[in-house]
C-alpha cells in the first residue's frame, strides 16, 4: 500500500540522481577540508582569531567542527539546506511533473510529507557529514586531543567528541526552521532559483536585524541567534536555556511556514506543465 | 463500440455545469457531458477552447469555479480515490528527465500500488519502448514521451483513459501508431476520452463526440447523428448555372443553396434530389454532373466552431442545425 514512506524513499532516490544534492554535500565536505588546510598553511603569528575555540584549533582537531558551526551559520549551512528544501517542490513545477504525481494513488498530503521528510533528511546528512569530515580532518591536522570548554574546564577527547555530535544535533533545530522556510518559498515561488536565493536572503536579513542598533531586545528571538544555542553544551555546567529557547523560537518560525507551505501545496491548481 | 452499462452503474465521466474562471476570463463556460462505458469519446475544439482546462478539472488537478465532475460517480476533487481505475495525461506527459524510463515507471507504479509494478514490462511492450527503457527520459523524443505517457497510464490498469492531444507533434507514422494503440485499447473494453483537434483521428477512432467552442459545448452525441443532422449535400454542375440556381431555389426540399467556382451545392434528401434533376432537364439547364458530397467531421466542426458566437449546447445526441453555407474550398 503506497504511503508517505513510498514517497520518502523515492524522493531520496531522486535526490541521489540530482547534481544539486552533490553540490550541497560536496560543499559540506570541502569546506572543513579547506578550513583545515588553511590552518595548516597559515603563518604562526596569525594564529588565534579571538573567537570561541580559535585558540584551540592547533591543539585539538575537535575544535574544528565547532568553529565551522560558528561561521557556517552565516550563509553556508542555510545555503546548503536551501539547495534542496527550496527546490523540492519547485523542481516539480520546473519539470511539469506535479500533474504526473497528483494523478496517481497518493493524496497530496502524503506527497508533501514525503518530500518534506526527504528535504529534512538531506539537511541532517549534510550537517553530520560536514561535522564528521571536520572531526577527521581536524584530528589529522591537530590531533584527537582534549578540548577546553567555554567555561575554561578541560574536556577529555571522547567526551569532547560526544559534545561535538550533540552540538551538531542542536544545530539542526534552526536548520529545521530553514528547511521550513525553504519549503514555503519553494511552494510559493514555484521557482527553484528564487526559492534557494530567497531562503538564503531571509536567513541573512534576520542576521542583519540582529546587528541593527536599537533592536538588541529582539536578539534572543532571532533565528540567527538560535544557531549559537549549541554553545550551551560547551559550558560547565551545561546551559540548557539557549537550547530550550532555540526549540520554541525555531518552532515559531518553522510551524507557520511549513503550515503555509502545506496548505499551498494541497490546495493549489496545477494549471501548467 | 458502446457497451450498455447497468442503469445503476455511474457512467465513467459525468460532467455537469462545469465552469472555470480566471478573474475576468472564462476558460470553461458551463460544460455538460457524459461519457458512457465503452465509449471512445472525442472531445473536440480549437486551441484555447477550454479542452485541457476541462480535462484538468476531470482529473482533479484544478478546482472548478462551478459545477461538478464525477468519475464512476466519485468526485476527483475530494480524494485521489476517485481516480481509481482512471488514468491519462493532460498536454504532454511529463517525467523526471534525469531518470530513465523504467525508473520513472517504477516510481509511478510504487505510487499506484495495486499490482502496478508487475505491469511495467507489459506496458513498455505495449508502447514498444522496452528496448529504450534504460535511457534517460531527458533524451527522449516527443513521440517517445507520448508513448511513455500511455505506458504510465496503463500501469494503473485503467477502465477509463483520458488522453489530451496524444498525437500532437507526432510524425505521420507516430500518429498512425497512436491511433492503432487507442483502437486496440478500446477493443479491449477500455473507455477512452480523447481530447484532440485532429479531426481525422477523432473521426477514425471515436464513436461519440463533444465539440467545445469558447468554453461551451456546442454539440454532444454520436458522430453518425451529427452527420445525419447535417443532411446530404449535393454538388451540381450544369450547362446553365444561373438558370439551374433559380430552379433549385424554387424546388421544394432543396435547401442551403451555395454557388461557387462554377458549381452549385445544396442539401436535399434523395427524393428531392431526383425531382430536382427532372426539373432541371425540363428547364433546359442540362446536368453535367450531380453527386452527393461526403460530409466530414471536419466540415461540421468548422461549421460549429467558426463564425457567430456559440449558442447553448443542444441536448445530448441532438443534431445541430444543418450547415448553412458551403465551406470555402
Amino acid at each position: 500500500m503506497p504511503g508517505v514512506g513510498t514517497v520518502y524513499r523515492w524522493e531520496l532516490f531522486k535526490l541521489r540522481h540530482q547534481k544539486r544534492t552533490y553540490i550541497g554535500l560536496g560543499a559540506a565536505i570541502i569546506v572543513p577540508i579547506l578550513f583545515v588546510l588553511a590552518i595548516h598553511l597559515r603563518h604562526h603569528h596569525d594564529r588565534g582569531g579571538g573567537f570561541a575555540f580559535s585558540d584551540y584549533l592547533d591543539r585539538s582537531g575537535l575544535a574544528v567542527p565547532l568553529v565551522i558551526l560558528l561561521f557556517g551559520a552565516v550563509w553556508m549551512f542555510p545555503l546548503i539546506t536551501a539547495l534542496v528544501a527550496g527546490d523540492i517542490f519547485a523542481s516539480e513545477d520546473h519539470n511539469g511533473t506535479l500533474k504526473t504525481i497528483f494523478t496517481r494513488s497518493l493524496e497530496r498530503w502524503q506527497l508533501f510529507a514525503g518530500k518534506a521528510l526527504a528535504a529534512s533528511t538531506y539537511a541532517v546528512v549534510a550537517i553530520l557529514l560536514c561535522g564528521t569530515v571536520a572531526v577527521v580532518a581536524g584530528s589529522l591536522q591537530s590531533g584527537f586531543n582534549s578540548l577546553q570548554s567555554l567555561s575554561g574546564t578541560i574536556v577529555s577527547a571522547p567526551k569532547a567528541l560526544e559534545l561535538v555530535y550533540v552540538s551538531l544535533l542542536v544545530y539542526l533545530i534552526p536548520i529545521a526552521a530553514i528547511v521550513c522556510i525553504g519549503l514555503l518559498l519553494s511552494s510559493v515561488t514555484r521557482n527553484s532559483a528564487a526559492a534557494v536565493v530567497g531562503t538564503l536572503m531571509v536567513s541573512l536579513l534576520i542576521q542583519l536585524i540582529g546587528i541593527l542598533p536599537g533592536l538588541g531586545a529582539l536578539q534572543p528571538y532571532l533565528l540567527s541567534t538560535q544557531f549559537n544555542a549549541w554553545q550551551g553544551l560547551l559550558r560547565t555546567p551545561t546551559d540548557w536555556e539557549p537550547i530550550v529557547r532555540a526549540a520554541w523560537v525555531c518552532a515559531l518560525y518553522g510551524i507557520p511556514t511549513i503550515g503555509a507551505a502545506f496548505l499551498i501545496f494541497i490546495r493549489r491548481d496545477v494549471a501548467g506543465g | 463500440m458502446t457497451a450498455d452499462a447497468s442503469p445503476s452503474t455511474p457512467p465513467p465521466i459525468e460532467v455537469r455545469g462545469l465552469v472555470k474562471r480566471y478573474g475576468e476570463l472564462t476558460a470553461v463556460g458551463g460544460v455538460d457531458l457524459t461519457v458512457r462505458s465503452g465509449d471512445v469519446y472525442g472531445y473536440l475544439g480549437p486551441n484555447g477552447a477550454g479542452k485541457t482546462t476541462s480535462l484538468r478539472m476531470m482529473l482533479g488537478l484544478i478546482r472548478p469555479t462551478e459545477g461538478s465532475v464525477r468519475l464512476f460517480g466519485r468526485d476527483p476533487m475530494e480524494s485521489v480515490r476517485a481516480l481509481q481505475g482512471v488514468a491519462g495525461f493532460v498536454e504532454a506527459p511529463t517525467f523526471y528527465p534525469y531518470l530513465n524510463a523504467r525508473k520513472n515507471l517504477e516510481m509511478l507504479a510504487a505510487y499506484d500500488g495495486n499490482g502496478a509494478p508487475e505491469r511495467i514490462d507489459e506496458a513498455l511492450d505495449t508502447v514498444e519502448l522496452a528496448g529504450r527503457q534504460r535511457d534517460r527520459v531527458g533524451g527522449y523524443s516527443h513521440g517517445m514521451r507520448q508513448r511513455l505517457g500511455i505506458a504510465a497510464a496503463l500501469l494503473r490498469d485503467p477502465k477509463l483513459l483520458l488522453l489530451d492531444e496524444p498525437a500532437t507533434g507526432l510524425d505521420p507514422a507516430g500518429m498512425r501508431d497512436m491511433r492503432l494503440l487507442i483502437r486496440r485499447l478500446a477493443d479491449q473494453g477500455m473507455t477512452v476520452l480523447l481530447s484532440s483537434h485532429l479531426l481525422t483521428e477523432v473521426e477514425d477512432v471515436c464513436n461519440r463526440v463533444a465539440i467545445v467552442r469558447q468554453g461551451r459545448i456546442v454539440y454532444e452525441g454520436e458522430i453518425a447523428a451529427l452527420k445525419r443532422g447535417a443532411g446530404t449535400r449535393y454538388w451540381l454542375q450544369t450547362t446553365d448555372d444561373e438558370r439551374a440556381a433559380a430552379v433549385c431555389r424554387a424546388q421544394p426540399g432543396v435547401e442551403d443553396l451555395g454557388e461557387a467556382h462554377g458549381h452549385i451545392t445544396f442539401t436535399a434528401d434523395e427524393a428531392a434530389a431526383a425531382a430536382l434533376s427532372q426539373a432541371l432537364v425540363e428547364s433546359g439547364a442540362l446536368i453535367k454532373a450531380m453527386a452527393p458530397e461526403t460530409v466530414t467531421l471536419e466540415d461540421l466542426f468548422f461549421e460549429l466552431t467558426e463564425g457567430e458566437a456559440p449558442t447553448p449546447a443542444p441536448a445530448a445526441g441532438t443534431p445541430p442545425p444543418a450547415p448553412a453555407r458551403e465551406r470555402a474550398r
